[in-house]
Formats: structure tokens, C-alpha cells, sequence
């Protein structure tokens, strides 16, 4: 039972994450109507920025090391230790929600670029293209990547305060054995108010009305005379600095690598797909439900009945809902059903 | 004797009731008129002949069988064909292509992998898809790409693609909307000549009196999904309810 | 007015023909830009045929695929196997490949062909990545797992001794086409050019002849015919009679087994199956190579194959050394810079380049080289063929 309820939780965080992506997707198919392969390229960038944010908060600059009087040794110590001493290691500690601060920015332009620079073009032409045009984006993006900071994932550690473990189940009168580490409660906790800021975003403003409506009938909307090209930029923007925070911030969790964006687009479509494309709800209940299965699967007691089930239970689900309810959990009726 | 027996059909959407209770008969060899105002569930009626729409109450019986239940493949097989609205065409194929594929669909069947032979040595059926270009008036232009017609030509096509199965039954969604009076006429001739030469019964959907009264002989008046008068045009013509429906009804 | 139309049976013959042609002497043509050793003019050959194959699903019904690695992976498994326990001739392995990897292809293609647009290809996703997962993890006692499938010295091997001597114990083992080793090679010189005639080469180029021809065949015949249809307009296919899903799934099985073909065929001079033969980059690059040559056309995947492949050659194998050496002229103080930049697409960097021209692609070209270079002809002749229009059409 402890190992159950252990394992779940487990799946949260990463079904949180699934969640952000797919939750971009969405939003990018469901306003502009383009199928983006490169989204998980963008959630990668995120987890890169809390790399660069690293590195730029540990430059460093090399001083003689006092503590060695034999010869003449050098030490490399970080500017900031040496210019705020206690306080910048602090700060360095803090690099990755820091990075929240660079993510935000880097990933707007990011988007901005995409989005004026690419995608804008392909609003007309087929799926396929689009596809494959944001495929080759993704290739492109993740061997810059690869070149710039190698093949090797790269430790990201979250603050010292946060690097222990929580005793969930003593808070609730359950076991003991119930713990869990800090820095996915945090993750967890940022994730839900991302996705209610979002919410909350397309539902109390104007523009997330006109997002909302357009989503339900783009030729409408155009008709309204709402410059609506305007607003896809924004909507474009924001999924990827959603994207781009979810990966961020997810760095503590699984050192980020070039491969990891490929890796999480592949199970954020099957998201989409499940929770029914179209539907921003369901993106966000099939985002946690999988990640939460998928949890339940890497069990051991669960791998003895079925060997290997963890590696593919997403997909067999995916198949099973989508030949059982063709337009996934939340999907609307009719919309994209074929 | 009817080919087709619409018997008791209704279909609600939600909270409105698109087909009430509907009851036609389309005589073999007739070429039948359904009228009637925006909303007077024409066109529902018209998918669950052909399998896009299943009525929640009702029959439709075309040729001693059920039309319901079954898919549009199915339908067009035991002989039914549809003309759209907005003419649905091989945009990229060739004008003969587009006639081929009803054609070898009409021979095959709903499915074979009839891989080996080419398309150019089937003579028989080209022979035929060319005949029925020809009577079309479409001929000279059957090396040309569909997309690039011009719409009546789309239309006309169209209209060859369902001939050239042979159909006893062809169901026309408008088939002259968006068209010039010129072009009208065209249809209406072309209609005439193909359809007396064939004996191919007709359903025709129409808004223009013009093309209804020169070519039905027998008009239905649908207005808020119910058949408020089945007659002929002559009689059609005099009849109150039709006209308070057009002019004076609650539609309006 | 534009015209198009399908060339006759005549035309087809000499064409074919020359293919032939063409691919049998591809070692000589190919040797004097350094690309007709085996191990390269096998690859276009093996992804000439994976990419004509995946053409007929993709180029004529539209379903695009993002899956169809996971059937070149089944194939070099079950070739490997075939190895295994049947002997080394090449023959039962492909023809086993071609069987389970269309019995694979059915079952993937039954459940995702259920959807089309962006679904299918989701799911096809989907499903290729489940089969590299099990593949690499779940079912090592089939696979092997990262270390990849060979034959071993102990395997069964039962119909080696019965149709073909064995190479003697102890030996490397080599696959063996009635006792013809497929890693023979012979030496000539022709023309005054060093020419490598290799004997898998050869086994691979029948194989692509022969599945040109089907491709062809399928083109030109009613059948084909039918699957441009559900390309250009489902809906109408629909109300024409047409039972469009066995259609899309008799496209997507003989598209998986051309797939599994390649893939043993991929075997038969290097017997070793491995799981990354799956992965999404594979998929993704078949669907490069089709739409770069042109996708629907029939001689354009086989053209993107053999650029893909022979730049992928050419590009993997360049270093910084080697471009220090083509760059000597350049200044000093540009060199550095040149080269740092250039790195970046060449040697482990290839695939950036590879990305690259998918998107160039995608962007300049989405009818692929074929078309491009059929619209500049068209340009070219200009007036000519609409005379040529008015004159058919007068005929």
C-alpha cells in the first residue's frame, strides 16, 4: 500500500510535466491550428536555460588557493563568492528556480521567432508539412544543443533546502515510510499554478476569450474583423514559455540531455490525443493520469505479473481509449473525431 | 411502383427537431422535388438516404432495402449516388481519373487490390468512362487537372463521376446553386437528356422554382421538417399551405 | 490549363529498363565520386527500396507515417533469426522478414488507420516507439537487448550442411547464397576505373529492380488509382462506392513490407539486428528521403535515398582534420572561425544538417526534386507545351 500510494505520487510530477507540454500543444492546435513537433524541443530550451543559468551564476575566476602553502596552486571560485562571499553561494544554490527569471524572457523571444519566423507560414498548408517542418525545427534545435553542451546529461541539483525528503505520510496519519522529496512538492505545487494561471488567463480576460472562441471557430472570429494573426504570436509565445518552465524547473528531477525534448514530445502527444485534442481540461487530466500510471506500471510487484508493462503502458492505453472513445476523455463531439 | 419508401422519419438534434414524422415515395423513373424554406430539413433528409445520418425513428426503403444502418459505400453500391452541394471532386486527378474511379468502383466492387493490370489497358472501362465524358460534354478536356475546372464544369463532372455508375437512383443537393442563368439551363437541358435516355430516377433539392418546374414531375414541400404537400408542379403551384410556407409561414 | 497524364505502357518499359540499368552499373558510375565501394552502393539500394515503399503509402494515399522504422527493425530481426535457426542463406530470411513484417504491419495498421491526419501519424508514433522500447528492454531473450542480435557459432542453423556447405568451424559466419559468399567481391578495372563488384550489392539490387517494378505496377493500375483518390478526396471516395480502410491498409502492409525487405536485406552482408534501427530519427529520415525526392512520383524516393545516404556518407566521415585540409587557402585568421562553424554540420554533427534540409525542403521544395525539376522544364519549354496541350486536345 505505501509503495502504491508512493509510486503515485511519483507519477505526478511527471505527469505535471506532461501536463505543461501537452497543455501548449493544445493551446497551439487548438488557436492556430498547427500541429507542432518541436514543442518538446521547447520544453528542452526551458531545461537548458536552468543550465545556463547555472553556468552563468558559477563563472568563475581563478584565485590562489591559501590553503595549499607547498606550491603554488590555483582554485577556481565563482565571482559571486568572491564578490558577496556567504551570500552568492546562496545564490548559485538557487541557480534553478532562478532560472525561472531567464526562462520567461528566453522562451518569449523563442517563440516570438518561431512563430513570426516559421510557423506563421504554414497556417494554410497541410498537416503533413507542418509536421514535418517543426520535425526537422526539433532536429535542428536538439543537435545545436548537443553541440553546445555535449551528450552527457548535465547535474542540476535543486537548492540545498529543498534536497531532503517530506514525510507526506505522517502529515496525513499514514505510514511513515511515506516520504517525498521537497523539490517535486515544489514542482508540483509551481505546475498547478501554471496551469491555473492559464486557466484563469483564457477565462477572465478578454484575450483569453478570443483565444477560447477561436479555438471553437477560427473563420468566426477572423470575421469579427479581431486581428487574430496578432494574438496567435502571443499564444504561440505563451505555450512556449509554459513549455519552457515546465522544463526548467523539472531539471532537479532528471538532468537535463539533448534527447530528453523527443523523449517527452512522443508522450505528450499520446497526452493530447487522450485527453482529447482540442480540449485543454482533458490535456491536463490525461497529462497527470498517465504520469500517474505510468508510475503505477515501474512497480515491482506490477513488472513480475507483466514484465516490461512501465516502457509501454502509455501507448497501450493511448490505443485503448482511442478505439473505445475515438475523440479522447474531454474531446468535444465532432471535433476532429476522424 | 416507388424505388423509394420513406416511411414515418424523424431526427432531433438537441432541442430542435429537424425531421418530423416525413413520408415520401419517389416513383421509379420520376424526377422527384424536394422544396421548401431555409431550415425545413431538406438536406437532413437528404444524408439519411445516403448513410451520413441514421433517423432516430423510421424507414427508408430503396429497392426493397434498408438504407439504414448501412455505410455511404455501401448505399452507393446497391445504387444510389449523390451530387454535392459544393461539387466533391479528385481536385488533383485528371478528368478522366475522376471518372475512372466510379467506374472501376462500380466493376470491383467496394474493395479489390486489382494491382497488376494498367490503367490504360483496361479498354472496357475506359471506353465507357470516355463515353459518358463525351455525353457530358467533357471530353476535350479529359487530360486536364479537375481543380482547375471552372465551377459549373466541377458540377458537370460531378454529375459524369455519379453517371457513370449507372445509378437507379441520383440524388442532386442543388445542383444548380451559384450558377449563372446560362449555366442553369445547361443543367436543366443536360438533366432532361440524361435522365430520359437513362431512366434514372431523380431527387433533386432546389431553391430556383425555374429549374423545379421544368424538370420535376413530382414536388414535395418540406417546411419545419414536416411534408406539408406531395403533388405534381400544377397542383403544387395552387396550393396554399405551399405558398403560406414560402411567404407567410414562421420561417420567414 | 494544366495537364498532366499518366505515360504509357512503352514509355514505362524503357524506363524501366534503364533503372535497370542504371542500378546494375551503379558501382561503376558511382566509383569515380567515391561512392560505388559495396558497403555504400548497398545502402542506396536497401533505402532506395525502403523509401519506394514507403512512397506507395505516403505519396499515394497521404497517410503519413512516423512509424515505419519499427517494420525495418521486425525485418532485421526476423532475417536474423531466419539466420539463426534456418542457415545463412539469405533467401528464407527475406522472405521471412517480408512475411512477419506485414503481419506486423497489419495489426499497426488496423488499429491506427482507424484515424487519419495528424492522429494517424500520432499513432503510428506511438506505436514505433513501443516497439523500440520492447525492442531494447522488455523482450531482450528476442533481441538481445543494447547488444544487438547476431549469429552465434552455436545456433541451430538447420538447413546449413543441406543446401550449402558451411564455411569450416571456427570461422567468421557469412551469409551465403548457394554458396556464393554475399561479402565476395570482385576486382576489375573498367574503363580505367577501379570497379568493386560485391555479390550482396547484387542480391540487393533485385530486389530493388524487382520492387520498382511492383511499385510501378501499382501506380499505373486500378488499384493505385483508388489510393490517389483517398488522397485527394476521402469524402467522395466514400459516396462512390469505395470501402476506403482496406484500401489505406492493403497500402500500409505492402508499405511495411517493402519496410521489412530493406531491413533483412540490411542483414545479409552484416548479420546484426539492433534495436535503434527503430528509433524516431529512422522513421523520420525515410520520410526525408521520400519527401526530398517527391513524394507520389515514382523514381523520386529512390533519388532522395541515394542523395540522403551519399551525403550522410560523405558528411559523417569529415572531421576537423580533414576540413583543415580542404580549407588550407583560406587565411589564418578565417580558418578557425570557418571551421568551427562547418564542424558544427559535418562528423557527429551530420544530423544538424539533416534537420537543416528538412526544413529547407519542407519550406522551398514540398513536391520534392522531381517536381521542382519537372517545373523548371515546364519553364524552360514554356509556350512549347501548351501547344503541345491545344494539340492533344485537338487530337
Amino acid at each position: 500500500m505505501d509503495a502504491l500510494i508512493l509510486q503515485m505520487m511519483n507519477g505526478l510530477d511527471k505527469g505535471a510535466a506532461y501536463a505543461l507540454i501537452a497543455l501548449g500543444l493544445t493551446l497551439i492546435f487548438g488557436t492556430l491550428g498547427v500541429v507542432n513537433f518541436a514543442h518538446g524541443a521547447l520544453f528542452m530550451m526551458g531545461a537548458f536555460c536552468a543550465v545556463v543559468m547555472q553556468k552563468i551564476l558559477t563563472l568563475s575566476v581563478k584565485v590562489k588557493d591559501e590553503s595549499i602553502t607547498f606550491f603554488d596552486a590555483y582554485k577556481e571560485v565563482p565571482y559571486l563568492e568572491t564578490w558577496y562571499g556567504e551570500t552568492g553561494s546562496i545564490i548559485i544554490d538557487w541557480a534553478v528556480p532562478l532560472s525561472i527569471l531567464l526562462t520567461i524572457p528566453v522562451m518569449m523571444l523563442v517563440g516570438y521567432i518561431m512563430e513570426r519566423g516559421l510557423i506563421q507560414y504554414f497556417y494554410k498548408r497541410p498537416h503533413a508539412e507542418q509536421i514535418l517542418v517543426t520535425f526537422g525545427l526539433a532536429i535542428v534545435i536538439q543537435e545545436l544543443i548537443k553541440s553546445m553542451f555535449g551528450a552527457n546529461p548535465i547535474p542540476t541539483p535543486a537548492p540545498e533546502m529543498f534536497s531532503g525528503t517530506a514525510p507526506i505520510g505522517s502529515w496525513f496519519g499514514l505510514s511513515e515510510n511515506i516520504v517525498y522529496p521537497w523539490w517535486r512538492i515544489i514542482y508540483l505545487i509551481f505546475s498547478l499554478t501554471i496551469i491555473g494561471m492559464c486557466f484563469a488567463f483564457l477565462r477572465f480576460t478578454t484575450f483569453g476569450m478570443v483565444v477560447r472562441a477561436g479555438m471553437n471557430d477560427r473563420e468566426t472570429v477572423g470575421l469579427l474583423g479581431i486581428n487574430i494573426e496578432k494574438r496567435f504570436t502571443i499564444v504561440f509565445a505563451l505555450a512556449a514559455v509554459v513549455a519552457g518552465l515546465a522544463g526548467a524547473m523539472y531539471t532537479p528531477i532528471l538532468s537535463p540531455d539533448y534527447h530528453m525534448g523527443m523523449d517527452f514530445l512522443v508522450l505528450s502527444f499520446v497526452v493530447v490525443v487522450v485527453g482529447g485534442m482540442g480540449s485543454l481540461p482533458g490535456a491536463v487530466a490525461a497529462g497527470f493520469l498517465l504520469g500517474i500510471l505510468q508510475s503505477a506500471a515501474s512497480m515491482t510487484e506490477v513488472k513480475e505479473i507483466i514484465p516490461g508493462i512501465d516502457q509501454i503502458i502509455i501507448y497501450l492505453v493511448a490505443v485503448v481509449i482511442l478505439l473505445a472513445r475515438p475523440r479522447g476523455l474531454f474531446g468535444l463531439k465532432g471535433v476532429m473525431e476522424d | 411502383m416507388a424505388i423509394l419508401q420513406v416511411r414515418g422519419v424523424s431526427k432531433r438534434f438537441g432541442g430542435l427537431q429537424a425531421l418530423n414524422d416525413v413520408n415520401l415515395s419517389v416513383e421509379e423513373g420520376h424526377v422527384h422535388a424536394i422544396i421548401g424554406p431555409n431550415g425545413a430539413g431538406k438536406s437532413t433528409l437528404l444524408n439519411c438516404f445516403v448513410g451520413k445520418l441514421d433517423p432516430d425513428t423510421g424507414t427508408v426503403m430503396f429497392d426493397g432495402k434498408s438504407l439504414l444502418g448501412i455505410k455511404p459505400y455501401e448505399i452507393n453500391q446497391i445504387g444510389v449516388s449523390r451530387v454535392f452541394q459544393t461539387p466533391e471532386i479528385f481536385a488533383d486527378l485528371t478528368l478522366l481519373e475522376n471518372v475512372l474511379i466510379p467506374s472501376f468502383a462500380k466493376r470491383d466492387g467496394g474493395f479489390k487490390v486489382n494491382w497488376w493490370p494498367r490503367v490504360d489497358r483496361e479498354r472496357v472501362v475506359r471506353d465507357h468512362a470516355e463515353s459518358v465524358l463525351e455525353e457530358i460534354g467533357l471530353y476535350d478536356k479529359r487530360d486536364e487537372v479537375a481543380g482547375s475546372l471552372s465551377r459549373g464544369d466541377k458540377r458537370r463532372l460531378e454529375m459524369a463521376m455519379c453517371l457513370s455508375q449507372d445509378p437507379k437512383l441520383l440524388l442532386l443537393d442543388e445542383p444548380t446553386a451559384g450558377m449563372s442563368r446560362a449555366d442553369t439551363n445547361a443543367t436543366i437541358d443536360l438533366l432532361k437528356r440524361v435522365g430520359e435516355a437513362r431512366g434514372i430516377t431523380k431527387i433533386v433539392i432546389e431553391h430556383d422554382m425555374h429549374v423545379v418546374f421544368s424538370l420535376a414531375d413530382k414536388i414535395s414541400v418540406l417546411a419545419q421538417g414536416t411534408v406539408i404537400a406531395e403533388n405534381t408542379p400544377e397542383l403544387i403551384k395552387g396550393d396554399p399551405r405551399v405558398q403560406e410556407a414560402y411567404l407567410g409561414g414562421p420561417q420567414e | 490549363m494544366k495537364l498532366i497524364s499518366q505515360p504509357g505502357p512503352k514509355t514505362d518499359f524503357s524506363m524501366l529498363l534503364l533503372f535497370t540499368i542504371v542500378v546494375l552499373t551503379m558501382p561503376i558510375w558511382l566509383a569515380p565520386i567515391g561512392a560505388g565501394y559495396p558497403d555504400l552502393v548497398q545502402k542506396f539500394a536497401i533505402y532506395g527500396l525502403f523509401a519506394t515503399g514507403f512512397n506507395i503509402l505516403f505519396g499515394l494515399t497521404g497517410y503519413l507515417s512516423f512509424g515505419h522504422a519499427a517494420f525495418l527493425g521486425v525485418g532485421s530481426y526476423t532475417a536474423v533469426w531466419s539466420f539463426k535457426l534456418l542457415g545463412m542463406n539469405p533467401v528464407p530470411a527475406v522472405l521471412l522478414a517480408i512475411v512477419t513484417s506485414a503481419i506486423f504491419a497489419l495489426l499497426i495498421g488496423y488499429i491506427s488507420l482507424r484515424r487519419t491526419g495528424i492522429y494517424f501519424s500520432i499513432l503510428t508514433l506511438a506505436f514505433a516507439q513501443m516497439c523500440y522500447q520492447l525492442a531494447y528492454s522488455v523482450l531482450t531473450p528476442i533481441t538481445n537487448g543494447e547488444t544487438g542480435l547476431r549469429v552465434l557459432q552455436s545456433d541451430p542453423r538447420i538447413l546449413d550442411g543441406v543446401i550449402t556447405s558451411q564455411t569450416e568451424d571456427g570461422g567468421p559466419l557469412i551469409t551465403n547464397f548457394f554458396g556464393i559468399d554475399m561479402t565476395k567481391t570482385w576486382e576489375t578495372n573498367i574503363f580505367g576505373i577501379d570497379v568493386q563488384l560485391n555479390a550482396g550489392f547484387y542480391f540487393c539490387a533485385f530486389f530493388l529492380i524487382l520492387g520498382s517494378y511492383i511499385a510501378m505496377r501499382i501506380f499505373r493500375s486500378p488499384f493505385g488509382m483508388m489510393l490517389r483518390g483517398v488522397k485527394t478526396n476521402q469524402n467522395r471516395m466514400n459516396y462512390t462506392g469505395v470501402n476506403t480502410r482496406p484500401y489505406t491498409l492493403a497500402a500500409f502492409v505492402i508499405s511495411g513490407a517493402y519496410a521489412g525487405l530493406a531491413g533483412a536485406l540490411l542483414c545479409v552482408t552484416d548479420p546484426l539486428a539492433g534495436a535503434e534501427r527503430m528509433f524516431w530519427t529512422a522513421s523520420g529520415e525515410v520520410v526525408l528521403m521520400v519527401i526530398l525526392g517527391g513524394a507520389g512520383t515514382l523514381m523520386g524516393p529512390m533519388l532522395g535515398a541515394g542523395i540522403i545516404k551519399y551525403f550522410e556518407n560523405i558528411l559523417s566521415a569529415f572531421n576537423k582534420s580533414t576540413l583543415e585540409g580542404m580549407l588550407g587557402f583560406l587565411p589564418e585568421n578565417m580558418l578557425d572561425g570557418t571551421i568551427s562553424v562547418l564542424s558544427l554540420f559535418v562528423g557527429e554533427g551530420w544530423h544538424l544538417t539533416l534537420g537543416l534540409l528538412f526544413m529547407v525542403v519542407v519550406i522551398f521544395l514540398p513536391g520534392g526534386l522531381v517536381e521542382g525539376a519537372k517545373s523548371i522544364l515546364l519553364k524552360l519549354t514554356g509556350g512549347g507545351s501548351k501547344k503541345s496541350a491545344s494539340a492533344q486536345a485537338a487530337e
